[in-house]
């Protein structure tokens, strides 16, 4: 996974609340087998209407979204993160995201930033002609105006983000842990192998 | 000495750490996998790419459902009909090949046994009190009608899932929806979900997993509580968990995967102590009054857009928030919707009977029990039912309910998802209307333009035969 350290660049003034992951990647997109191209398919209703801040040329390969409450909700698909990743967005800053939409993002090297609202206000009204900048080192979000706000990060994401870890990798050195707990599994719910063995022979 | 007292939530969470990192992360142990089409063909790949294997191939068990097309899949030979979708039969093809080359046992289309995953699993016994169940879909949490705790995750998590057998997560905040007292005759657990929803918003659960407590859980079916704990997702809740009992321990009993004998007996021993003790304290609390909760539906493009079927469509300057102000404006621009119109007089041209949240047997036989001698009014243009499982669909046909539903001039489909989701052929037409007993009401969710009313399984099949939102208990006696 790329490490993830200074984000700077045009932001894509969204701002919608509730922006479910149905609109984000709808479900006929989610036919592919493969990671890579969902960009064509990002956010498919809104681009669909003139004017919208999708296809502002002036935001072309914008690294940032700023988005409303609640963004990410509904659906697990992770194809709404590859989506983003393919429209080349890095970070996605709102009051607030949906659980498995930030887990997945993250999963993704994509940093989501939660600010106040009247923050995310404020960086709507910047993005509409200057660039953001985000820096997860410090946790500063920060504009040419002298905005300047501070975010919260859980500090293992940040850890793996900053080092561009695998998670999987991290856990599989925790093997021994693992065994450990099966074997006491095994020994105190019996039942729960019961209906697996006879499937796993 | 005794511990401070735990909710049923902590209780399972704690059973199932492997180890907690200073910061608060817990290495947690996952008892049961449920992989579909659509979000697992980029994890098996990630896994061949970096040559990993799975952990225990023995609890995963994989099922196609989301992109299956729900006419029939076999001749009158028996020989199994192409997908005619290039790319939907290329991801059937995927996981076809995908799980017997990892080890994972697979459930065929055209298996009885095949349904939609969160029908298969409590069905097949595979889904158990007190343990932990993912899957790569977000209405995993219906498994928490059981008393698992069950929730959505990403395909990385999936690819973890399968790698580790674990996942790496904080513990979630506790969240108590309480309901007092009984539901009214005509009053299902859909219209539970939908009204504790509307009442607690899409994003009241988020960050928290919700216990479903008071009598009205008590008195429920398992199936009832399946939906309930279906839609959790949907007050932001990753998870929502309703205490095993009798109830479920009755309904288990004898299934595929479920204990036998003696392990049933320490099975159920230990599954007698999973509630919640007294003096647990949860971080937040919603109280709920059964009595006052009247059958359901939605008007806009969110699931928390929720009113009385006797109510109207709201106007937009009601609500307080000047986001959800601007929200419900464009919700009733695209769902065509005049605030002050009587629910009730909403015409709707297309009827679905199915899904994760209301698929089952019980679903089913509330419906026919409305649509018995009675034919879909002419302006529903199409009205289908579609089985939760193969298994559901054999049972409806030996209580002679395909018969009820086809001369009301439904059509009789084989298990999927549907037009849920609109992957699959079944779609909604732009600019139409569809009753739907699914969970999401989502812009473009049935099929691009189209426009999605939630509502319970009983007021589908009233909508069909009058042609418009209907209360059910009109039609009933």
């Amino acid at each position: 996974m790329d490490k993830v350290t200074d984000i700077e660049g045009r932001a894509i003034p969204y701002g919608a609340k509730n922006v479910d992951t149905d609109v984000i990647i709808p479900a006929h997109w989610l036919k592919t087998i493969s990671r890579e191209g969902l960009g064509q398919g990002a956010f498919e209703t809104v681009r669909a209407q003139d004017g919208n801040v999708f296809d502002d040329p002036e935001l072309a390969g914008a690294p940032i979204l700023i988005a409303g409450d609640n963004f990410g909700c509904g659906s697990s698909r992770e194809h709404a993160a590859w989506a983003l990743l393919d429209l080349g967005i890095k970070a996605v800053i709102a009051p607030s995201f949906s659980d498995i939409f930030s887990g997945n993002a993250f999963k993704n090297g994509i940093l989501t930033v939660e600010l106040p609202q009247e923050q995310v206000d404020r960086l709507l009204e910047v993005a509409q002609t200057d660039p953001v900048n985000i820096d997860l080192e410090t946790q500063t979000v920060t504009t040419p105006f002298q905005d300047r706000f501070t975010f919260e990060v859980d500090p293992f994401r940040k850890h793996c983000l900053l080092q561009g870890l695998d998670e999987i990798g991290l856990t599989l050195e925790r093997d021994t842990a693992i065994t450990n707990y099966e074997s006491r599994q095994a020994r105190d719910m019996p039942w729960l192998a019961e209906g697996t063995r006879e499937r796993a022979a | 000495m005794a511990s401070r007292p735990l909710t049923l939530y902590e209780k399972i969470w704690n059973t199932h750490v492997v180890e907690t990192r200073d910061d608060g992360t817990s290495i947690l142990f996952i008892d049961r996998h449920l992989v579909h089409e659509v979000t697992s063909p980029q994890a098996f790949e990630a896994l061949r790419m970096a040559g990993r294997k799975v952990r225990r191939p023995e609890l995963t068990l994989a099922v196609p459902d989301h992109n299956l097309p729900t006419t029939a899949r076999i001749d009158a030979q028996g020989k199994r009909l192409p997908i005619a979708d290039p790319q939907s039969a290329a991801q059937l093809a995927a996981l076809e090949a995908n799980a017997p080359a990892f080890g994972i046992e697979y459930i065929d289309a055209t298996a009885p046994a095949q349904g939609i995953v969160h029908v298969v699993g409590p069905e097949q016994g595979f889904s158990l009190p007190g343990t932990t169940i993912v899957c790569g879909d977000s209405h995993t949490a219906a498994h928490g009608g059981v008393g698992a705790l069950a929730f959505g995750i990403g395909t990385s998590e999936v690819e973890h899932v399968l790698a580790t057998q674990t996942l790496q997560l904080k513990r979630s905040k506790t969240m108590e929806v309480r309901v007092d007292g009984q539901l009214r005759p005509g009053v299902t657990s859909k219209d539970l979900i939908l009204h504790i929803i509307g009442t607690i918003g899409t994003a009241g659960g988020t960050g928290h997993v919700i216990e479903y407590r008071g009598e009205v859980f008590e008195a429920m079916s398992v199936e009832s509580r399946l939906t309930v704990c279906n839609m959790s997702i949907e007050g932001g809740a990753r998870a929502g968990l309703i205490a095993p009992d009798e109830t479920v321990f009755a309904y288990l009993k004898g299934r595929k995967y479920a204990p036998k004998g003696e392990n049933w007996d320490r099975a159920v021993a230990w599954w007698k102590t999973l509630r919640t003790d007294e003096g647990a304290t949860f971080d937040k609390s919603v109280r709920i009054d059964a009595a006052t909760i009247e059958p359901c539906v939605t008007w806009g493009t969110s699931p928390e857009d929720v009113v009385p079927i006797g109510g109207t469509v709201p106007a937009p300057e009601s609500f307080t928030d000047p986001a959800k102000q601007e929200a419900a404006r464009k919700s009733l621009d695209y769902m065509g919707l005049t605030p002050g119109t009587p629910m009730r007089e909403i015409p709707v041209e297309n009827i679905f009977i199915g899904s994760c949240t209301n698929s089952r047997i019980e679903d089913l036989r509330a419906a026919a029990a409305v649509l018995r001698g009675k034919h879909k009014a002419d302006g529903v243009k199409w009205a289908i039912v579609v089985p939760g499982s193969g298994l559901v669909k054999a049972q409806a046909e030996a209580e002679g309910l395909d018969r009820i539903f086809t001369e009301a001039g439904f059509e009789w489909r084989e298990p999927g998802c549907s037009a849920c989701l609109g992957m699959n052929p079944d779609k909604v037409p732009a600019g139409e209307r569809c009753a739907s007993t699914s969970n999401r009401n989502f812009v473009g969710r049935q099929g691009p333009g189209s426009r999605t009313h939630l509502v319970s399984p009983a007021m589908a099949a009233a909508a069909a035969v009058t042609g418009k939102l209907t209360d059910v208990r009109e039609l009933v006696d």
